[in-house]
This record gives structure tokens, C-alpha cells and sequence, in this order.
């Protein structure tokens, strides 16, 4: 008869499945400098940030002192870390605020990554060190008001003019764009193909005006390019890619990011819904004594470590070229959705002091509404994965 | 000038410290543990000492086991030069540690040591005294300030209701006090870098030190639970109550 051994660990209900031990010496420093920095530095200010709808510009040259912007990115001033890495860092970030996150995303797959792999080498050594230290702040336009879902009905115009481009449109819901330098545009030439250009801020017909009164990622500015008739050299052209998957490779990568972050806001929820509902006594005993309370707690737990073990193993296969778009689909759209469940239900378990926001989960729950929304919705991620699974695209008619 | 920092590997000082369930000690298994916040001071010290190029190689050097590794690429990281792992079974005590770094001293010839005044987990602020005291090295403990003047160091040093400031000739020994410095966090360029800086393992052999324990835990207790407080009617009550169950007047 063989007599069991009995296990010789203990459970850790903050990492049930050991998700640390699975990470590299390098992958833990990074995620204990972004853990650092996002909560003594960035969390003491979110409160007044999301209340008053603004963003500090410094906080993008604190993350570039850190070298938390592009960090992927192999020179130019860039760390040259791996893809774990950076999900590990979006999840510190979007631990205190979602907001915060999708600058640093931006910055980081939107507009340094097309540049670093679409772009020229001057065009590399001319914007990639001023973006990765902070001092220059990038936006990505590629939603318009009347197209977002489907980017490639596009209205925006850039029509060849002597060796360079005019270009007329606008786009909107753009992130960081009434404070950027420099903007990534996509537009259409005159075949009708999809190219991305570097644009200045400055540059005569540009203009940026902000969205105001969102309820959401009220700690990150958003808003609109406009283009009347902006003339670029062909400098400005990024040569490397033509058609829709310039776009679609900087959303991959930034989605990739976007499915570590939202389980970074969801653990936020989770934890303080634990020690709310054990501090908290009603009828003589703490709110986690109640079943009801204990299923929630349990649901999240569990959501949240299998979502980052899937997390951990596209991440993996990324950094060994081997992630494709669908399985980055299936996991932005899985962590966003059972995210924002999460705090939904956080909310929930606060009772009345859910809706304050200095017990910060009404915050994430707000926030979560745009995460789950932006860079392909729920369902359109749902979409990509039935024509995965079918064959049968289900966009359009 | 050579600088040496020992860090040691501790459980972080966020996690809510459990006590085995046998009384042997307290749980390291799947615990979370950092560099001494103390040991960062010093090492931070040791950095900046550098960067006003008063010091030129900075060596970090953990005792204990294989984990260390880890606290030492941080110390790389963070900015030191190279590092030193000397592999240590057992619980490591103040007094081990002080023969171990001796015998490093010996061999390296560092003109200063810097390390915390002491580590967060068994607090015992014991180790630099008794380097110092084994290498006949003049110390400062408890660092609030450090001025390196060529030959000498000015300490500025914590002590009971002021601060004590005390000259040192080099080589010395310096403990370092929480107000000593901010430590920085490791950029990620920098963690980069430190992949590639050397961590070379030293064997107790190698430095020919013998070690025993000279202590022995009898038993580990969680501190007695905060009694709830009660409420009395009036001061005489309360008088009543100080006199005969508190037995304070």
C-alpha cells in the first residue's frame, strides 16, 4: 500500500495557481519596478486625477525614467524586454487605473511599435528616444466617427500631391491626442490602400480637440483629429506596410496588453472586496461570513487566475513568434468580459460605499466599460473567433 | 574606492507574517521575498557614492540559499558591479554572517562595507557590530548621513534623541538608518543590463570559514491577540476597575 504524501505546500489565495514561480528572475524585478511605481507614485494621485478629468503630462516622463515605455522595443533608447514582461507592467499599471494603462499602451503598441516596425531607420532615431524617455507624447488615429468596428471603410483621404500627401479626415476617440506631439493616422491613398504617416503636432490644418464628459478613463485625455488639408512630405509615410494589418499589428500587440491590464484592475477589485467584506460586520458577524459573499470571492479568484494563466502562455508564445491574432481575440476578450463582471460584482459588495470613489471600485467598474469596448468590442473579438471556428465570416452581409 | 554591500533576501515586508503551525519558525513556502529595505539603503548608498565617483566598483553579496540569486540580480539591477552568492543551508545568524563577510573582506579589500542596521525579519541589528569587531575596522551604525572625505568618513548617526556625528578612518564599517536615503526603483534598462553582470558563487570552503549556529530557536509564537476593550458607566467605575483587575494604581 503506497501512503499518500501529504502536500508540502500551502494554498496562497492572492496567487492560487503560483503564477510567480512561473516567471523569470528579470520578469519579476520588472513587475516589482512597475508595482513600485504604480503604487507610491501613481496611485496617490488617481482620486483627484479621474474626479477632475485630468491628465498630468509628467506622469509620461515618469514611466520613460523607468523605461516602462516601449519597453519591448530592442535599442533607441528602449529596455528590449519581452512580451511577459510587458503584460506583467500593464497589469501593475491598470491595477490602480485603467486610464493610466492606456496611455502607457498607447504610447507603447500604438505609436512606437508602427514606428519601430513600419517605419525608416531616420524615422526610428528621429522619434523612438523622445517617445520611449516620456518627453514626446504619440497618439494612434484609426476610428472615425462613422467607422469604427469596420476601420476598413475608412474616410479618411491622403491624396498624392508633388512628392508628398495631403491629407483630409478625422478620427475620433483617440487617447492622448489633445496633448500628443506626434500622431499615427491612417488613411487612404489614392488606390484606396491603407497607409500610416507620421504627423507633428504643429502642422498647419492638425488640430486635436479634447472629448469632454466622459465617465470613463477620466484619468486619461481623449480626443478627436481633425485633418483639413494637412501637407506631409513622404518622410512622413511609413514605407514598411500597406492595408489593414499596419493597424491590426499595433492592436494586437496593444491587446495583448489590454488582456494582463484588465485582470490587474479585477485583482484590485477582488482584494478590496475581501477586506471590505471582512471588516465590514452586519448583524454581528463580518459581510464575508455569508455564503453569497464567499461564492463572489470565489468567482473571482478563480476568473482571474485562470485568465492570467492564459495570459502567462500567449504571452509566452509571443515572445517565440507564435501568437496569433485569434488567440490574443480570445484573451482580450475573456479578461475584459469576466473584468468587468468582476467589477460589477466589487461594486456590489461594497453596498452603498461602492458608489464612492475613494473605495476606488466604482473607478475600475467605470473604466472597464471602455476597456471592454475599445480595441474590438466583446462581441466583434466573438466574431473573429466564430470565423475562426466556422469559416463563415459573420461582419457583414 | 571598493564598496562592499551585503543584502539579504528577507520575506517581504508586505506579507502578513504566519508562524508554523510546529512553533519551529515562521512559512517561507510560496511567500514573497525581497531585499532587506535596509540592505536597499545601503546599497543605494553605495550607488550614489559611486555616481559622485567617489566610489568605482560596488560588490553585492547575499548568504543563504540558491533564492539569494534573485536578491542579488536585483542588487545588479540596482546598480551594483558584480555579485557574490555564498551558499548558506541553514537559517543564517548574525554572528555566521559576520565570520562569512570577514573572510570576504580579507579577500577583497573593500574600503568600506556597507549593510543595513539590521534585517527585517529577526531585527537582531547585531551583524555590522560584529564584522567590525572581527576585522578590527572602525564602525558607524544607524547612518542618517555619510560624507566620504578621502581618507576618512563623517557619519552622521541615529541615536536616542539626536544625531551623533562621528569621523571614521577607512576601511570601515557603516550600518545604514531608514532616513539615509530614498532607493531607487531598477529602471528597466538597467534589470537588463544586469542579466549580463557576472554572480559568482563562493563556497565556505573557498573561504576556508567554518560556521556553526550559536543560537537555537526553542519555539516561534504569533504575538498575543489585541484584547477588545470595554466601556465603563463613570470615572469611579473606572477607578474601581484600574485599581482592582489592572492593578495599575
Amino acid at each position: 500500500m503506497t501512503i499518500q504524501k501529504k502536500a508540502q505546500t500551502s494554498f496562497n489565495w492572492q496567487d492560487p495557481l503560483l503564477l510567480e514561480e512561473q516567471l523569470a528572475e528579470d520578469e519579476k524585478l520588472i513587475q516589482t519596478t512597475a508595482r513600485q511605481y504604480a503604487q507610491e507614485q501613481l496611485l496617490p494621485r488617481v482620486l483627484e486625477s479621474f474626479r477632475h478629468e485630468k491628465f498630468d503630462p509628467a506622469i509620461m516622463r515618469e514611466m520613460g525614467s523607468f523605461g516602462l515605455l516601449g519597453a519591448t522595443i530592442d535599442g533607441y533608447g528602449c529596455a528590449g524586454v519581452n512580451y511577459v514582461s510587458y503584460g506583467l507592467i500593464a497589469r501593475e499599471i491598470e491595477r490602480v487605473d485603467s486610464g493610466y494603462r492606456s496611455a502607457m499602451s498607447v504610447q507603447s503598441s500604438l505609436v512606437m511599435h508602427p514606428i519601430d516596425a513600419f517605419g525608416t531607420e531616420e524615422q526610428k532615431k528621429q522619434y523612438l528616444p523622445a517617445l520611449a524617455s516620456g518627453e514626446k507624447i504619440g497618439c494612434f488615429g484609426l476610428t472615425e466617427p462613422n467607422h469604427g468596428s469596420d476601420p476598413g471603410s475608412m474616410s479618411t483621404r491622403a491624396k498624392k500631391s508633388g512628392n508628398g500627401y495631403i491629407i483630409n479626415g478625422s478620427k475620433t476617440w483617440i487617447t492622448n491626442s489633445p496633448i500628443a506631439d506626434i500622431f499615427i493616422v491612417w488613411a487612404k491613398d489614392d488606390q484606396g490602400i491603407i497607409r500610416g504617416f507620421i504627423l507633428e503636432k504643429g502642422m498647419k490644418g492638425l488640430s486635436a480637440p479634447q472629448i469632454e464628459g466622459k465617465m470613463s478613463l477620466r484619468c486619461s485625455i481623449t480626443g478627436q483629429i481633425v485633418m483639413d488639408n494637412v501637407k506631409v512630405g513622404a518622410e512622413h509615410l511609413l514605407p514598411e506596410v500597406t492595408g489593414l494589418k499596419g493597424p491590426f499589428s499595433c492592436l494586437n500587440n496593444a491587446r495583448y496588453g489590454i488582456a494582463w491590464g484588465a485582470l490587474g484592475a479585477a485583482e484590485a477589485c477582488w482584494h478590496a472586496s475581501r477586506q471590505y467584506t471582512l471588516d465590514r460586520q452586519q448583524f454581528g458577524r463580518p459581510l464575508a461570513a455569508n455564503q453569497l459573499i464567499q461564492l463572489k470571492l470565489a468567482n473571482m479568484q478563480t476568473e482571474i487566475a485562470i485568465g492570467l494563466q492564459a495570459c502567462l502562455q500567449v504571452g509566452r508564445l509571443k515572445d517565440q513568434n507564435r501568437a496569433s491574432p485569434e488567440m490574443i481575440s480570445l484573451i482580450k476578450r475573456n479578461s475584459c468580459g469576466k473584468a468587468l463582471e468582476i467589477t460589477r460584482m466589487a461594486r456590489d459588495m461594497h453596498g452603498g460605499n461602492g458608489i464612492a470613489d475613494e473605495y476606488h471600485v466604482i473607478r475600475h467598474l467605470l473604466n472597464l466599460e471602455a476597456v471592454n469596448t475599445y480595441e474590438g468590442t466583446h462581441d466583434i473579438h466573438a466574431l473573429i473567433l466564430g470565423r475562426a471556428q466556422t469559416g463563415i465570416q459573420a461582419f457583414s452581409a | 574606492m571598493k564598496i562592499l554591500v551585503a543584502v539579504k533576501r528577507v520575506i517581504d515586508y508586505n506579507v502578513k507574517i504566519r508562524v508554523k503551525a510546529d512553533g519551529s519558525g515562521v512559512e517561507t513556502s510560496n511567500v514573497k521575498m525581497s531585499m532587506n529595505p535596509f540592505d536597499e539603503i545601503a546599497l543605494e548608498e553605495a550607488v550614489r557614492l559611486r555616481e559622485k565617483t567617489i566610489a568605482k566598483e560596488i560588490i553585492a553579496v547575499s548568504i543563504g540559499n540558491a533564492g539569494c540569486n534573485e536578491t542579488l540580480r536585483n542588487a545588479l539591477a540596482i546598480g551594483a558591479d558584480r555579485a557574490i552568492h555564498i551558499p548558506v543551508d541553514q537559517d543564517v545568524q548574525p554572528l555566521m554572517v559576520a565570520k562569512i563577510l570577514k573572510a570576504l573582506a580579507v579577500n577583497e579589500k573593500p574600503q568600506l562595507i556597507l549593510l543595513g542596521k539590521q534585517a527585517i525579519d529577526d531585527d537582531s541589528n547585531q551583524t555590522g557590530q560584529m564584522l567590525a569587531a572581527l576585522l578590527d575596522w572602525p564602525q558607524a551604525t544607524c547612518a542618517f548621513k555619510i560624507d566620504v572625505l578621502q581618507d576618512k568618513a563623517r557619519v552622521a548617526c541615529e541615536i536616542d534623541g539626536g544625531l551623533e556625528t562621528v569621523d571614521v578612518t577607512l576601511p570601515a564599517v557603516i550600518t545604514t538608518d531608514l532616513r539615509l536615503n530614498q532607493p531607487r526603483y531598477a529602471s528597466l534598462p538597467n534589470i537588463m543590463k544586469a542579466k549580463k553582470k557576472p554572480i559568482e558563487t563562493l563556497t565556505l570552503d573557498q573561504l576556508s570559514v567554518t560556521i556553526r549556529p550559536g543560537l537555537r530557536v526553542v519555539k516561534v509564537t504569533e504575538p498575543p491577540k489585541r484584547q477588545a476593550g470595554v466601556k465603563v458607566k463613570d470615572a469611579s467605575e473606572l477607578v474601581d476597575r484600574l485599581r482592582k483587575e489592572a492593578k495599575v494604581i
